[in-house]
C-alpha cells in the first residue's frame, strides 16, 4: 500500500542526487546524479530527502553548474566528443539542486507533518517527490474542505489542494499585476468556498466577471460565473439595473442607496476623488448637527447660492468653503443608485440572503469608477459587519445562532486600506480585528505596497501572482520566513496561470500552476454539489425558477 | 576455457613482479590481467613492461638477417637462439582473493618466487572487473609504464570482453573522472586514449 493507503506505490520514485551541505536556514545543497540532467529540474519542484530517520519534503529553489577544478571551466574538455561528454557530465561538471526543506514528511498517514527544525544528514538520498508524498501535506481532494487549486509547478499531474477550512479564518489577499489571472483565481477561490459550504461570499464586483459570466481573454471564450455553476446559492445584486439586462444578467435585485445612509467617514474616505478640502471634515460635522441624518440631501438641496452664503454665516464658514463642498459633494448626483430617499429593503433582502447562507454578487455595471466602488462597497459592508457584530455578541451572551462566516471581496484594495484611510474604512477594521465577528476579507489588488503594513501582516493566506514592481514584492512578502528564496521564484513565475499561495490554508509557501478553468472544473463541482445549500426552496418555496 | 599458463615469477615485491615466460616472445600484451599464486589466494596483476633480451647481459645479440626475407627465417636456421634470449614483463598487483571473494587493494604479502603465472580468461577479466576500485590503485602507482596508458589498455581490454562495452567504458570513465577531478587535463587525453579501443 502507498504511504496513504490509497492503494499500491506503482513505480518508485526516482532517485535525483543526493545531499552535499546545506542548513536549515539556507537551505540544502543537492548534487544531481549524473544521468539527471540539470534541464529536467526546474525550480517549484518538489522533492523529498530520505535522511537516517525523516523524510524530508524540499522545495527546488535554484539550479546552478558546477565544476570540481576551476580548471575544467579555463580548459573546457571536448564536450563535442559523445563519449566525453557522457563521462564527464555529471562527475567533472555537475548540477546542484538549491531546495528548501519545507517540512518533515508524516510516518504514518494520520500524522500531521512537523516543521522541520534540522537538516538530512550528508549524502541523504534525494528522490522526486510523489502525489502521495503531496496529499499527506496538502490534503486529499476527495475530502470536501481541500478544494484543488492546481498542481506544483513542472509537475502537472500532481493535484495540490489548499485546506478552505484555514482559508475562511482569516482575511486573505490575491495579488498581482494586471492580466496575471487574478480575477480567476479569485473566482476559483470563490468556488472553493462556496463548494465548501463553509462561508458565504459578498463579492463587489467592479467589472462584472463574477455573477454570471467572464471572458477568458487568453482563449477567447466565455467562462461561468458563480451563479452559473451554484444557481441555488449565490444570487446577483445590481447597481446598474441596465446594464445587467442588456448583458443578459439574471440579477435578483437592484441596490439603491440613499443619502441619509452615507457617514461622514465614507464621505472622507473619498477625500481624493471628490476634491474635498482641508475644511470640509469640519464642516460636515457642523452640516450634520445643523441638519440631522439627512443632512447630505438637504445640503445638496441648496440649489440657490444664496441660501448657502446664508448657511455659511449661520454655521460660521467662509461661503467660499461652503460654495467648494458643495461642488465637491454635487459629483454624488451622478451616481444613479444614490438616491435623496432609497428604498432600503434591497440591503435589507441581501443581508436576509446572506444570513440564510447564500452567496451573493453585487454587479457595478457600468458605474465602474472608483468612487462609485469605493462609497458602495464601504457604505454596504459598513452595515453587514454592524449586524455580524450585534449577531456575534448575541450569540456570545447565549442568544441566537453563531453567524455564518461571511467573505467579504473587494477590487483595488490599496484604495481601502492605504495607510492613509485604512484607519477610517470598515475593511481596515475588519482586517484587524481578524474573525472576531466571522466577517473576513479576500482582497484583490495589484499594488499590493499601497496597502498598510499592518492590514498586509494580518492576512492569513496570501495568493501572489507575477508581479515585478520591487516594492511591491518586498510588501507581499512581509513577515514571512525564507524571503530572498520565494522572491527568487516569484520573480520566476510566469504571467499566466502560475502563483505562490503561502500562509494560513497551506502548510508551507508553495508556488502553483493553477488548475484550468474549464469544462473539467465545472465537472468536478457539479460532483461536490451535493455538499452546498439548497435554499431556493427555503426561501421561496417549490414554485422557485 | 582454462587459463594459459605464460611464465614463473623470478623477481617479487609488495607492488609488482616480474615474471619469466616459457616462450621467447611470449609475454601477453600491455594491460592484460593476470593470476599468479597458490590457487587458494591468487594474486592479481596487469601487464606493464615486457623485455626481451640476452640471457647473458656481457653477450649482445648481432645483426643475421640481410639475406633474409622474414625475420622468423633467423629463428629457424639458428634454433638455439631461442635459448639464448629471454623475454620478461613485469605485472603491477591490483588485487587479490581470498575465500572466494576478490579484493582490489594490495595482497598481504607477494608472490613468491617460481609462483606460476596465468593468463586470465576473459570470464575472469570481466569478473575482475566488475569493480573498478582497482582504478584508484594503479593510478597511484609509479609504474614501469605510463600509467595512463597501462590504465587505458587494461580498460579496452575488460571492454572488448563484454557485450556492451560502450557501458562499461563509459562507467569507468565516470570512476576515471572522479580520481582525476582535479586534473581535467590528464583526464580528458586518458578518456581519448579510452576511447580509442571502444
Amino acid at each position: 500500500m502507498g504511504r496513504d493507503g490509497r492503494g499500491p506505490l506503482l513505480t518508485r520514485p526516482r532517485r535525483i542526487g543526493r545531499v552535499v551541505g546545506g542548513s536549515v536556514s539556507g537551505g540544502l545543497e543537492v548534487r544531481l546524479d549524473a544521468e539527471v540532467s540539470v534541464e529536467e529540474m526546474g525550480i517549484g519542484r518538489f522533492v523529498t530527502v530520505e535522511g537516517d530517520r525523516r523524510r524530508f519534503l524540499c522545495l527546488v529553489t535554484d539550479v546552478k553548474l558546477k565544476s570540481v577544478s576551476e580548471q575544467v571551466a579555463s580548459v573546457p574538455p571536448d564536450y563535442d566528443d559523445p563519449f566525453i561528454a557522457r563521462v564527464m557530465g555529471g562527475i567533472t561538471t555537475y548540477g546542484v539542486l538549491q531546495v528548501l526543506p519545507t517540512l518533515i514528511l508524516p510516518a504514518a498517514p494520520e500524522e500531521p507533518p512537523e516543521p522541520v527544525k534540522t537538516v538530512p544528514a550528508h549524502f541523504s538520498p534525494v528522490y522526486e517527490a510523489t502525489a502521495e508524498d503531496l496529499a499527506a501535506v496538502y490534503g486529499d481532494e476527495r475530502e470536501a474542505h481541500n478544494f484543488r487549486v492546481g498542481s506544483p509547478l513542472e509537475m502537472p499531474e500532481v493535484p495540490l489542494c489548499i485546506d478552505i477550512r484555514r482559508l475562511v479564518e482569516r482575511s486573505n489577499g490575491v495579488f498581482g499585476k494586471s492580466g496575471t489571472g487574478k480575477s480567476f483565481l479569485t473566482r476559483l477561490l470563490l468556488l472553493g468556498i462556496i463548494r465548501s459550504g463553509l462561508a458565504s461570499v459578498l463579492v463587489f464586483d467592479m467589472h462584472n466577471e463574477y455573477g454570471w459570466k467572464a471572458e477568458d481573454k487568453a482563449r477567447r471564450a466565455e467562462v461561468k460565473g458563480l451563479r452559473q455553476l451554484y444557481r441555488s446559492s449565490v444570487v446577483v445584486f445590481t447597481l446598474d439595473e441596465e446594464s445587467s439586462r442588456r448583458r443578459g444578467v439574471r440579477y435578483d435585485s437592484v441596490v439603491e442607496i440613499g443619502y441619509d445612509e452615507l457617514e461622514i467617514d465614507d464621505l472622507l474616505l473619498l477625500a481624493e476623488p471628490l476634491h474635498l478640502s482641508g475644511r470640509a471634515p469640519d464642516l460636515m460635522a457642523a452640516l450634520e448637527r445643523y441638519y440631522g441624518r439627512d443632512w447630505l440631501g438637504r445640503f445638496l438641496g441648496l440649489e440657490d447660492p444664496a441660501e448657502r452664503d446664508k448657511l455659511a454665516r449661520e454655521l460660521g464658514f467662509a461661503s467660499s468653503v461652503v460654495g467648494a463642498l458643495y461642488q465637491s459633494l454635487g459629483r454624488l448626483k451622478r451616481l444613479n443608485f444614490l438616491k435623496p430617499k432609497a428604498d432600503s429593503r434591497a440591503v435589507d433582502l441581501l443581508l436576509g440572503y446572506l444570513r440564510t447562507g447564500r452567496s451573493v454578487v453585487l454587479e457595478f455595471g457600468r458605474t465602474n469608477d472608483l468612487l462609485a466602488y469605493m462609497l458602495v462597497a464601504n457604505v454596504l459592508t459598513r452595515r453587514i459587519h454592524r449586524h455580524y457584530v450585534e449577531a456575534k455578541e448575541r450569540f456570545l451572551g447565549g442568544a441566537g445562532e453563531d453567524p455564518r462566516p461571511l467573505v467579504v471581496v473587494i477590487e483595488e484594495a490599496h484604495k481601502f486600506l492605504s495607510p492613509a484611510v485604512a484607519q477610517h474604512t470598515i475593511f481596515g477594521t475588519i482586517a484587524r480585528e481578524m474573525r472576531k465577528y466571522n466577517v473576513t476579507l479576500l482582497v484583490v489588488d495589484q499594488r499590493p505596497s499601497g496597502i498598510d503594513e499592518e492590514v498586509m501582516s494580518q492576512l492569513g493566506t496570501r495568493i501572489i501572482c507575477s508581479l515585478d514592481n520591487e516594492k511591491d514584492l518586498e510588501s507581499v512578502l512581509t513577515g514571512v520566513a525564507g524571503r530572498s528564496e520565494l522572491r527568487t521564484l516569484l520573480a520566476r513565475l510566469d504571467t499566466r496561470q502560475q502563483a505562490l499561495v503561502l500562509g494560513h490554508a497551506v502548510p508551507i509557501p508553495t508556488p502553483i500552476r493553477v488548475r484550468d478553468y474549464d469544462e473539467t472544473l465545472y465537472r468536478a463541482l457539479g460532483t461536490a454539489e451535493a455538499g452546498t445549500l439548497d435554499l431556493e426552496r427555503d426561501l421561496f418555496g417549490d414554485g422557485a425558477p | 576455457m582454462r587459463a594459459l599458463k605464460v611464465g614463473e615469477v623470478v623477481e617479487t615485491a609488495t607492488s609488482r613482479f616480474t615474471a619469466h615466460c616459457y616462450e621467447l616472445h611470449g609475454a601477453p600484451p600491455l594491460g592484460s590481467l593476470v593470476r599468479t599464486g597458490p590457487p587458494g589466494r591468487p594474486v592479481f596483476g596487469l601487464v606493464a613492461a615486457v623485455r626481451t633480451a640476452s640471457i647473458d647481459p656481457g653477450r649482445r645479440p648481432v645483426a643475421r638477417g640481410r639475406e633474409e626475407a622474414d625475420p622468423e627465417e633467423i629463428f629457424r636456421q639458428n634454433p638455439h637462439l631461442a635459448q639464448l634470449f629471454r623475454t620478461e614483463f613485469e605485472a603491477v598487483i591490483v588485487g587479490y582473493a581470498e575465500n572466494g571473494a576478490v579484493r582490489q587493494t594490495l595482497p598481504p604479502t607477494p608472490p613468491r618466487i617460481h609462483d606460476f603465472v596465468y593468463l586470465c580468461t576473459p570470464q575472469e577479466v570481466t569478473g575482475f572487473t566488475e569493480r573498478l576500485d582497482f582504478l584508484g590503485l594503479l593510478l597511484e602507482q609509479a609504474s614501469p609504464a605510463p600509467v595512463d596508458e597501462l590504465v587505458a589498455a587494461a580498460l579496452r581490454q575488460a571492454a572488448g570482453h563484454r557485450p556492451a562495452p560502450e557501458e562499461f567504458l563509459v562507467r569507468a570513465g565516470r570512476e576515471l573522472a572522479r580520481l582525476l577531478a582535479p586534473n581535467p587535463v590528464r583526464l580528458q587525453l586518458l578518456l581519448r586514449r579510452l576511447k580509442g579501443g571502444a
